[in-house]
């Protein structure tokens, strides 16, 4: 075991991303995400990796990506405003197949919103943000070593799947400070960035996909003479203009990930082994909530709770069987209502969903969690 | 007649998609008789471009080649650069695409002399689109977008990079081809950030707007219209009209980004990779 440490989110996650290999970060001051950059200015150059600041978000992106595609693994992070400037390269790298790594410390929006405060706003914009149809995973960690296990996590996902990887944060666990035990290096499992399995003599094809769907895609400069776009490509690179390639490209973008969502939707539960009511809460949300079905259980309230570490994919099957055994699921989420439209999807009716929102800057106080078990243990009636 | 640069092409990429008359492949044609003459190795070398038809041209090329979105070839670029010094990155981009959508990173690409030789195919119009006008089409001159004459005023983009910090600016014209490819060599020549704007013809969205006839007309156009650098320094200023200076136009040394870097790791106590 390592020492004890008093550690902040950002820079557990920093560090995580550093241990799970990650050597370039490309990125654009932005609160409350700037401290990832700031160490990642500090800890790069020290063990021979790179790291530069770019002229603004999209930049950003681009260098990344440029960098994931020479062979090395590429962090970037940003929040609001930052975020949405990243979205078109996001895409690109959905569609060229460029594992990444986008931290969001998620801050109060829309536009400037309010810079310092925290935001469970973006969860719609992590899955959809960008154009088109494409895949997303996103994780929220809730404490500070998880903020290091998330990004882990997610640079080991981005490199297994080719695929850029949200590591949802928000400004709570961003700059909570707490004591946290890290893992020793040789605990920590890292998957390496995926080889060509043949030589260009024999025939090899970046986007061929492999037994999993993902292609292994060559780095540059090792002799393969690929070809990288973000136009709809066939298993050379190259563009075509034909209608079922361009469906076979989009149905496998999006199975690659489907086939394993059940082996990367993390999911936690707690005091839930009677539980007649649960609130669903994720990140920093999560402490309170966790706070409050605890306090409920001492007024005697049959409630528990699950915890959504993956937002994307979303833990459908889940909530599905949640739904079936409880008889009310109360969605606590900083934001005007967003994770809720897809628990109600999930649930289609087959138990109460309520909504218990916040969006003022605040983070929650365990009492409105509680009153909102309170109606929802009421059936609704206050 | 010898052809020894085709080996540089993906012969099963082509023939390529631009029109009869069209100066990018000269132009594309000159950057890798730049690359023989210097004898880069082809898997040392990757090509970057953006988003148009001058950005076509990396697919055709026989290296690895990254098609980027509109304006972002130089982060891209830059990139795999910083992330692998060992590679001679070439990008390829056209006049909306870089001094336009691509406006911002290319001055800051130049600021950094990022080890990048960055080729712009002008053409003063938006080809890829169908004929909007850019910012480098000149005053005065029609476009789709500008039906009556463009009134916005025009980049000059060697006067730009010089400005940013670029530390190698030339120009040449898809007619002075020697000159082009000489160009581009002495750019792959300076470690640092190196800027060629190679004038290209567009007969079919530009040239045809303007009444500028057929492609070997606006090439002709070219020739009489570019002056060597030296001469034009000496130029009185009335006889500039219409225009240009070819050549190398400014050059400075520089320590460009990557090596900087090393002596970043250097001082951090980390070890070169
Ligand atoms: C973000 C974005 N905006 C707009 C476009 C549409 N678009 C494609 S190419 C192009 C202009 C290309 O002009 P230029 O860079 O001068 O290159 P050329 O085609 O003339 O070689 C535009 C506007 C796009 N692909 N992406």
């Amino acid at each position: 075991m390592t020492e004890a440490r008093l550690m902040q989110g950002n820079e557990a996650c920093a560090e995580g991303a550093i241990a799970a290999g990650v050597s370039f970060f490309g990125g654009y001051p932005i609160t409350p995400s700037t401290e990832i950059a700031e160490g990642m200015a500090k800890m790069l150059p020290a063990i021979g990796g790179k790291f530069v600041q770019m002229e603004d978000e999209i930049a950003s992106m681009g260098v990344v990506l440029g960098a994931s595609l020479a062979g090395k693994k590429a962090l970037t992070a940003s929040s609001g405003p930052g975020i949405s400037l990243k979205q078109e390269l996001i895409g690109y790298a959905a569609c060229a197949e460029i594992p990444v790594v986008i931290v969001n410390v998620q801050r109060v929006g829309p536009s400037t919103g309010q810079p310092t405060a925290p935001s469970q706003g973006d969860v719609m914009q992590a899955r959809w943000g960008t154009h088109g149809d494409h895949p997303m995973i996103a994780l929220s960690p809730w404490s500070v070593r998880e903020a290091y296990d998330a990004a882990v996590m997610a640079v080991n996902y981005s490199e297994r799947f080719r695929t850029p990887v949200i590591l949802l944060m928000d400004e709570i666990i961003g700059h909570l400070r707490e004591k946290v035990v890290l893992p020793e290096a040789k605990d920590i499992k890292i998957y390496p960035r995926r080889k060509p399995a043949c030589s260009r003599a024999e025939g090899y094809q970046p986007y061929t996909p492999d037994k999993d769907l993902v292609p292994n895609v060559a780095n540059f400069g090792e002799g393969y003479h690929i070809h990288v776009t973000g136009l709809i490509h066939d298993e050379t690179g190259f563009p075509v203009g034909s209608p079922k390639i361009t469906e076979e490209a989009i149905d496998r973008l999006h199975q690659k990930i489907e086939i394993a969502r059940d082996e990367i939707t993390h999911t936690e539960e707690y005091f839930m082994d009677d539980a007649e009511y649960a609130v669903i809460a994720f990140g920093g949300t999560a402490r309170t909530a966790y706070e409050a079905v605890k306090n409920a259980r001492a007024k005697g309230q049959k409630v528990g709770m699950v915890r959504l570490m993956t937002i994307w994919p979303f833990a459908d099957k889940i909530v599905k069987a949640l739904a079936a055994k409880v008889k009310g699921i109360l969605v606590a989420e900083l934001n005007y209502g967003q994770l809720v439209h897809e628990v109600e999807r999930a649930v289609a009716g087959k138990c109460d969903v309520q909504l218990c929102a916040k969006y003022n800057m605040e983070i929650f106080e365990p009492q409105e969690i509680e009153s909102g078990i309170d109606k929802l243990c009421a059936g609704g009636k206050d | 007649m010898e052809r020894s640069y085709e080996k540089y092409f993906r012969q099963n990429r082509l023939p390529h998609l631009w029109c009869p008359g069209c100066g990018n492949g000269i132009a594309m044609k000159a950057i890798v008789q730049a690359i023989e003459k210097k004898g880069l190795s082809q898997d040392n070398t990757v090509i970057v471009s953006g988003i148009g038809c001058s950005s076509r041209a990396s697919g055709y090329m026989d290296f690895d080649t990254l098609h980027t979105a509109h304006g972002r070839a130089i982060p891209f670029a830059t990139g795999i650069k910083l992330a692998n010094p060992e590679l001679n990155v070439i990008v390829i981009t056209g006049d909306g695409d870089c001094t336009a959508i691509g406006g911002n990173h290319f001055i800051h690409g130049c600021r950094r002399n990022i080890d990048l030789t960055v080729v712009l195919f002008n053409n003063n119009i938006y080809g890829m689109t169908g004929g909007q006008a850019s910012p480098m089409t000149p005053l005065g001159k029609k476009a789709t977008t500008a039906p009556y004459g463009s009134i916005d005023r025009t980049f000059d983009a060697a006067r730009l990079a010089e400005a940013a910090g670029a530390t190698y600016v030339a120009r040449s014209t898809a007619y002075h081809v020697q000159h082009l490819t000489d160009m581009i060599v002495q750019g792959l020549d300076n470690q640092g950030f190196s800027f060629i704007e190679a004038m290209v013809q567009c007969p079919t969205a530009y040239g045809r707007k303007n009444k500028m006839g057929s492609a070997a007309d606006m090439m002709k156009d070219m020739q009489e219209s570019a002056v060597m650098k030296a001469a034009w320094d000496k130029l009185a200023a009335d006889k500039k009209e219409h225009k240009f200076p070819i050549g190398v136009l400014y050059k400075e040394d520089g320590l460009d980004y990557a090596t900087a870097y090393e002596a970043v790791i250097e001082t951090a106590g980390g070890k070169n990779k």
